[in-house]
């Protein structure tokens, strides 16, 4: 098993701790996994993206140029990783923050409205999660229990009490994707 | 074994604690401050001693002064600050001091940028400052092995009465990875040359490096040399990948050895027999590891940089095949395509002996 | 026969490798007869930096460590915070501790290190033929400046025991000269106390002896003692400049 995962967007969308919580649950399966964030003055606000390999095998390169997957959280990240993804993987998009298209007939295109659903449940800054719980649905790596495990692990000392929400919003995530799947209202251009 | 995530600045840091590391001098400096902070979190908890000098200048000196104690120190900077280190670097050398400095290569020259690069080769292998020395060099090329490295070079540094250096990258330095924890060690080493506790012996100790005579000076060159051809002999490492068979090979070291696997991988799909040579060990340059395979028909060295550790492969293969060059510095980072299309390159263009 | 005076027991067999008329001699004298009476010659290390000083390695019979020019009280907290319990010294020109080590002497003595420094001002580059310092006097000859010492262009000399004593973490500071024998013993009792609020105090102390250096003043040594009290003491005025623990 080999995925390479970009997660792209705005910094303070929570691009980085999503990628750490999809490694420790790799970690947590027994993988092997890097994180690698977007490196460069734009660590300090602006753009932010991580690079997320999990593998059964050594990881060669932590470096994702192609991958598997992808989560994108703003229009720039779309325009700036959409060619990359490769051929007949996936691209998870927030579309609440998206109007523009990905134009490839190549991949699967899955739109979430990650931040109405996330507002909804009155927790605007769980977007983040919700993406994750949908990318739970729609290519099944790993289950719910892993990416508890993988929070409860990741979330720092001070930020405790934002396990629950997390996993709520994950659990949100998880239902919709299940609905626009199973519902036929998947998004699949091509 | 404890398995968990952690940066690659974060697995030297931790390591150092595991091997026994109780002091650390730093100054601020992108991309290893995960480092400095990790050493400020950590040390008190230790009882360990954690300052922020006042500039490199001066951290590498208290290093020296905590050196001379024989108990076990480090600090950590990226290029400009390991530039200004080289002073004390060459006394450490000299009074034969064990001590541990890290650099976090960013691309320069000048200030340069925090961009990743492997643009200090030279001055890591080559000594760093004035006069005739080396550091034993270490090249990770993963969060396990900045742990497991950092805990060789302390040993090692003990044992020869040496100081070492690992010489990372940013990426590798920013880098989260899956990692087994090292167990901590103990101490047992003697250390009858440390000052301090002069009680306990009926000699005093001097820690200098400035003999008295020209033949001592003389002496001393001659015991560093001796010294320094040991540790050629005894501590070359390297990891040799699918070279059994190959007609053609990568040399790389760092991040750049990772992204040479994935081409190497890809390529031997394809069908080309190729392999790659990654040094561990910079200094000593594994150089014993290109005679062992002498079905090689050329070499390509790739690194961010415009061409150092190439020199390195050049005096090792002797001239027997030819070594070619990819790379770039100022924070070029080669993707495993690139490096695929220039071997491909190479061994179709009937560039090889 | 009873032996009146002899060489202090903190001092080895070596000579002094000094010039004729140096005050090094007397500066080693002074340090070494403290560390005596003190009775810290096994409890004790020494710094030695870069200048005429850097050999005092052969002549304190203590451990000692010699760091790189201008670094010794770098050196130095790394020792001390290495070795709390043992006294750390160092032994430092003014070209060394004012010129390329001023950073590393202001901070340390801005952290309240908990050293002693012996700080022997000359007035100029000794180990090197006479060149400017950053405390060589207006007008004063040396052999980078030969008209003499033209402050518009390289400005004032640097009071630094003044400058130290600003700083709120030193504790015991000091200025003597090593011209005479009564100024000679005014200096011993400094460096007595500078090494007194190190062991008693846990704080940082130094004092600074203006020393004459013959050879590069091109003065005979009479005369260069004599060049000290008439032309340094009037611009680096001698006493304790600060003693906030009351070390005596």
């Amino acid at each position: 098993m080999l995925r390479e995962y970009n997660i792209a967007g705005f910094g303070g969308q929570g691009i980085l701790y999503l990628g750490q919580v999809l490694a420790y649950a790799g970690l947590l399966s027994g993988k092997q996994t890097t994180w690698i964030p977007s490196y460069g003055p734009e660590m300090r606000g602006g753009t932010a993206n991580c690079m997320v390999v999990i593998s059964d095998d050594k990881v060669r390169s932590p470096l994702v140029y192609n991958p598997n997957v992808a989560l994108i959280f703003n229009k720039p990240s779309l325009e700036k990783f959409g060619a990359d993804i490769m051929p007949n993987g996936k691209a998870l998009l927030l579309s609440d923050l998206i109007d523009g298209e990905l134009d490839r007939d190549d991949i699967e295109i899955f739109k979430i409205p990650a931040k109405t659903i996330a507002e909804e449940m009155g927790s605007a800054m769980s977007a983040n999660m919700v993406m994750l719980g949908a990318l739970l649905t729609i290519d099944p790596v790993f289950d719910y229990s892993q990416i508890e495990a993988a929070v409860k692990k990741v979330t720092p000392s001070h930020r405790q009490h934002l396990i629950e929400i997390n996993l709520n919003a994950v659990k949100k995530g998880i239902e919709y994707a299940e609905q626009m799947i199973n519902g036929g209202y998947k998004e699949q251009e091509g | 074994m404890e398995k968990t995530m952690m940066k690659g600045n974060e697995a030297i840091g931790e390591a150092a604690l595991r091997a026994g590391c109780r002091y650390y001098f730093g100054y601020p400096i992108t991309p290893q401050n995960e480092l400095l902070e990790h050493m400020a979190n950590n040390l008190p908890k230790h009882d360990g001693v954690f300052l922020q000098s006042e500039s490199e200048l001066a951290g590498a000196s208290m290093l020296y002064g905590v050196a001379a104690t024989g108990k076990r120190v480090m600090t950590s900077s990226s290029s400009p600050g390991i530039s200004l280190m080289q002073e004390t670097i060459s006394y450490l050398a000299s009074a034969e001091l064990p001590a541990l400095i890290v650099n976090i290569t960013r691309g320069g020259p000048g200030l340069g940028r925090i961009t990743p690069a492997q643009s200090d080769y030279f001055q890591a292998v080559k000594g760093g400052g004035h006069g005739d020395y080396n550091l034993i060099v270490f090249a990770p090329a993963s969060v396990q092995e900045m742990m497991d490295l950092t805990m060789l070079a302390f040993e090692l540094g003990d044992k020869y009465r040496t100081p070492t250096m690992i010489l990372g990258d940013g990426i590798i330095g920013q880098m989260m990875e899956s990692v087994t924890l090292a167990e901590p060690v103990e101490i047992k080493q003697k250390k009858p040359w440390t000052v301090g506790r002069r009680k306990d012996r009926d000699y005093r100790n001097l820690v200098i490096s400035a003999p008295f005579t020209n033949e001592e000076m003389v002496e001393l060159n001659v015991r560093l040399q001796e010294k320094y051809r040991e540790i050629e002999a005894n501590e070359q490492r390297v990891e040799c990948y699918r070279m059994d068979d190959a007609e053609f090979a990568i040399v790389a070291f760092g991040i750049v050895s990772r992204l040479s696997l994935a081409a190497v991988d890809s390529m031997r799909n394809k069908g080309y027999r190729v392999g790659l040579i990654r040094p561990i060990t910079l200094w000593p340059f594994p150089e014993k590891a290109f005679a062992s395979y002498p079905q090689v028909k050329g070499y390509l060295t790739v690194e961010m940089n415009e061409g150092q550790m190439v020199e390195d492969v050049r005096l090792a293969v002797n001239g027997a095949v030819p070594v070619h060059f990819y790379g770039r510095g100022g924070g070029f980072t080669p993707a495993p395509k690139q490096i695929e299309e220039k071997v491909a390159g190479i061994m179709e263009g009937g560039d090889l002996a | 026969m009873k032996q009146v005076f002899g060489k202090p027991k903190s001092l080895t067999e070596n000579p002094f490798t000094y010039c004729p008329g140096c005050s090094h001699g007397i500066g080693h004298r002074l340090v070494a007869e403290t560390l005596d009476e003190l009775g810290i010659v096994e409890n004790c290390v020494a710094v030695s930096t870069i200048g005429c000083s850097v050999r005092c390695w052969r002549n304190f019979d203590v451990d000692v460590v010699q760091g790189a020019h201008g670094r010794g009280m770098a050196v130095a907290t790394g020792l001390k915070r290495a070795l709390p319990d043992e006294v750390i010294f160092t032994y430092q020109g003014d070209g060394d501790l004012a010129a390329i080590g001023m950073a590393e002497t202001m901070h340390a003595a801005a952290r309240g290190e908990a050293i002693t420094v012996v700080f022997i001002n000359n007035s100029l580059f000794g180990a090197t033929g006479g060149q400017l310092a950053p405390t060589t006097l207006a007008g004063q000859w040396t052999s980078t400046y030969p008209n003499g010492r033209d402050v518009d262009w390289t400005g004032e000399p640097i009071r630094m025991a003044e400058i130290l004593a600003s700083l709120p973490s030193t504790s015991y500071i000091a200025r003597e000269a090593l011209t005479s024998p009564k100024r000679i013993l005014q200096a011993k009792k400094a460096v007595r106390k500078a090494f007194d609020v190190q062991i008693n105090h846990n704080g940082f102390g130094l004092v600074e002896l203006l020393a004459a250096c013959p050879i590069n003043l091109k003065l005979k040594p009479v005369d260069a003692v004599k060049w000290v009290e008439d032309k340094m003491i009037p611009y680096y005025p001698l006493g304790e400049i600060k003693n906030t623990k009351g070390v005596g």
